[in-house]
């Protein structure tokens, strides 16, 4: 065990807290209100956030492993810098980069199964922030079991063809791109009939209609494709692959939903949110039933920190066995957090139940809102009950359950 | 940067487990329980021993090994793993801990390099100070103890042992004394051994550092506390382990009852409680060695934390063998119990995390 990063890094470290010092509170050119960045901060120096992408990309400290040639910063992939400049911007005033499924998940998908001009036409742009991508996975009867997704995709001539229904569509709405699953071999096994496709939103056929969700924000849109035309060339992988190439990027996303880091500052912030309230005159924390509450939920976030300290460690260190370590994250992470934001609204009873704008709201909300969120991010992604299944299965080796014929 | 287990720390866990395997099988487990075969807790105890056991945290210049205390949580983490019925948090863990830190220098010459030779073994009651129950509780004057310790730790094989009032004040007093009572308490956990004792005019010797500071006594309860930890973790293992390959032979409605997802959740659960704990565990005995400031509550909460887990994985890993998993044929109840006495023992998850919150104010 040790747990020092070592003097290199501790450099490094004061490389990036000088960097965020310099651009401390800025604040952005082109609006505060993107669903993919921070909305910036006050007092500090202004940009885009295509020049900020650029400026962070300059210094390593964002697209750090991609090759220079598709517009990263060339680098080798070093995960003990990434923690340290994660860590270091969250805790300074200044903006991370911008995140989303296109840099999340195309972007990797690209760098590992596209071909060469893919890779140079959407790498680039979609690091800079000036192409937005959404995900077309889900359908209405695609849920869970997404390989028996029916939207369709026929080749007709130098075109795809594709008809059919998407739901889920986070970021549709700020799109260019859309990274697509489409069942264009109707005639092979489920899984073998897919591919995966590239589609520009602003090709005719397209239309988006929002879906409000329990929050009452459009943070979804429902998606529909009436004979839209595509070149034949935006495929990823060849067809009957796509299953393959998604699955390569699933991962990375059920990963990142709920660090435990982000759940242990919002743990802190409840803790200081308890000693402010009072109930019957007392601060809420002096309550033994809410304070021991706290307590459970402290334990529990704490185990989950050290969790990720030892996944981080394998990740270094080839060969070390975390497989379970990794399958569990996604349910445990997001059901956490949902629990904690829950333990917030308990401890100011009638007063957590306030929203949106009301009198005596408390952290603009965000408990409610957040509490809510996560229940979208619990069925989102892979629901709880089927990271259950792949923990079972895949992780402890246990029977799968029957297949039922013709599914 | 590293995260984990040394190759020595491994090893040497690896050693325990092949060793309990061998010697402490379940057919040994069910005669120490029924206390029908005397000399066989004894033999596993000197087995152990053999490999080292007891000098682990013994500095070099005592005679022991002067490792730190993640090499003793491996190592708890297999006897949990096993059931093993042996003495060790207490004679091997808590004793040496606790008189490093208040013992005078020559009061270590004399009790660390005994321990580390097994010319002494010692017991552990530091209940009072902890959380007194009812009338228990020690009291000393004029060199001499009078009153009763509950829930003394492997009592009942010690040549000596240490006693806490309620201050957190340590004295070391002879086992064998005809002065001290030494009453057998039967709890769930036949594995392990209990008592309560009875000092009348008990002659004592303090251990100097713990009459100005309490810190001695909370460094011995928060390593008692990560080896706790590190036998449910160990224990629960065991139970998942039993429970999925279980699921996987155990055939009803034609299929095995593992690919039943009311089973299979049952058993992804436990797996997904129990893994982070692994982390907490060996993070909180880094941290006891090499981290001061996180130290307590990194001990609180693993103690707590992995106690909670535990109960639920007990529990369900009890459940997955259906009507097997409660008889006492199965022997599945042995986990349970040690389970349930680690989660009640050097304080019950309520009481750890009132002091975890106490020690962030």
């Amino acid at each position: 065990m040790d747990l020092e990063y070592g003097p290199e890094y501790q450099d490094f470290t004061k490389e990036v807290q000088s960097f965020c010092e310099k651009y401390e509170g800025l604040s952005f050119t082109d609006g505060s209100n993107n669903p993919l960045g921070s909305s910036g901060g006050s007092g500090g120096p202004k940009m885009s956030r295509s020049e900020w992408q650029k400026t962070l990309i300059e210094n390593g400290y964002f697209a750090r492993s991609v090759p220079k040639e598709y517009g990263g910063y060339g680098g080798e992939a070093d995960i003990l810098k990434s923690r340290i400049i994660a860590a270091e911007f969250s805790k300074s005033n200044t903006p991370g980069p911008m995140g989303g499924q296109g840099i999340d998940m195309l972007v990797p998908t690209l760098l590992e199964m596209g071909t060469k001009e893919q890779k140079e036409a959407y790498i680039k742009p979609t690091l800079h922030g000036e192409m937005i991508w959404c995900q077309g996975y889900s359908e209405p009867n695609a849920g869970s079991d997404l390989a028996s997704l029916q939207t369709k995709g026929e080749l007709v001539g130098d075109e795809w063809v594709i008809n059919g229904q998407k739901i889920w569509t986070s970021t549709a709405q700020y799109s260019q791109m859309c990274f697509c699953l489409v069942r264009t071999e109707p005639d092979a096994p489920k899984h073998a009939g897919i591919s995966y496709l590239l589609i520009p939103m602003d090709t005719p056929g397209i239309e988006i209609r929002p879906l409000v969700d329990m929050t009452l924000k459009a943070g979804f849109n429902e998606v529909f494709f009436t004979d839209v035309k595509i070149p034949r060339d935006n495929i990823v992988g060849k067809r009957g692959e796509g299953w393959a190439v998604a699955n390569a990027t699933l991962g990375h996303e059920r990963g990142s939903l709920a660090p435990p880091d982000a759940t242990m500052n919002r743990v802190n912030m409840l803790m200081h949110l308890m000693k402010e309230e009072t109930l019957d005159g007392k601060p809420l924390i002096e309550h033994p039933i809410y304070r021991d509450r706290l307590m459970q939920i402290q334990g529990k976030v704490l185990a989950q920190q050290s969790h990720a300290l030892r996944l981080l460690s394998a990740k270094l260190n080839p060969g070390t066995d975390v497989k379970i370590g990794k399958m569990i994250q996604k349910l445990t992470g997001t059901e956490l957090r949902h629990e904690l934001e829950g333990l917030a609204i308990d401890v100011m009873g009638e007063i957590g139940t306030l929203y949106e704008d009301s009198p005596h709201l408390k952290n603009d909300g965000t408990w409610q809102f957040i509490y809510m969120y996560f229940l979208g991010l619990i069925i989102g992604g892979g629901t709880s009950q089927i990271q259950k299944n792949i923990i079972a299965e895949r992780g402890l080796g246990m029977p799968k359950e029957p297949k039922v014929e013709g599914a | 940067m590293y995260f984990g287990l040394s190759e020595e720390q491994s090893f040497f866990q690896d050693n325990v487990r092949k060793y309990l395997e061998e010697h402490a099988t379940l057919d040994n487990i069910k005669h120490i329980a029924n206390g029908d075969e005397k000399n066989l807790s004894a033999e596993i105890h000197q087995g152990l021993l053999n490999l080292g056991m007891n000098g682990l945290l013994i500095p070099e210049e005592f005679g022991g090994l002067g490792l730190d205390l993640l090499f003793a949580a491996v190592v708890s983490e297999a006897l949990g793993g096993g059931a093993g019925p042996t003495p060790f948090i207490a004679p091997y863990v808590m004793a040496p801990i606790a008189i490093r830190h208040a013992g005078s220098v020559s009061q270590h010459e004399n009790y660390l390099s005994k321990i580390s030779t097994n010319e002494y073994c010692f017991g552990v009651g530091f209940s009072e100070f902890i959380g007194k129950r009812n009338d228990a509780g020690i009291t000393f004057s004029d060199n001499v103890l009078n009153g009763r310790a509950m829930f003394v730790l492997d009592a009942y094989d010690a040549t000596h042992l240490l006693l806490a009032d309620e201050k957190g004040q340590i004295f070391v007093v002879d086992a064998r004394s005809s002065n001290i009572e030494i009453v057998k308490l039967t709890t769930v956990d036949k594995t392990r051994q209990y008592s309560e004792v009875i000092c009348k005019n008990l002659e004592a010797e303090l251990l100097e550092n713990s009459s100005d500071s309490t810190d001695p006594i909370i460094q011995a309860i928060d390593a008692g506390r990560i080896m706790l930890a590190a036998d449910s973790l160990g224990a629960s293992q065991t139970m998942i382990d039993k429970a999925v390959d279980y699921a996987k032979e155990r055939k009803q409605f034609g299929r095995a009852i593992g690919s039943f997802q009311a089973v299979k959740h049952m058993c992804a659960e436990m797996a997904a409680d129990l893994e982070p704990c692994y982390a907490l565990v060996w993070h909180a005995a880094h941290c006891h060695d090499h981290s001061p400031e996180e130290a307590r509550l990194m001990a609180c909460h693993a103690k707590a934390h992995v106690s909670e887990m535990s109960k639920g994985i007990a529990k369900k890993a009890t459940e997955v063998h259906g009507g097997m998993g409660f008889t006492d044929l199965l022997g599945l109840h042995y986990w349970f119990k040690r389970i349930g006495l680690n989660r009640q023992i050097l304080g019950s998850p309520e009481l750890i995390r009132e002091e975890a919150y106490k020690t962030q104010v």
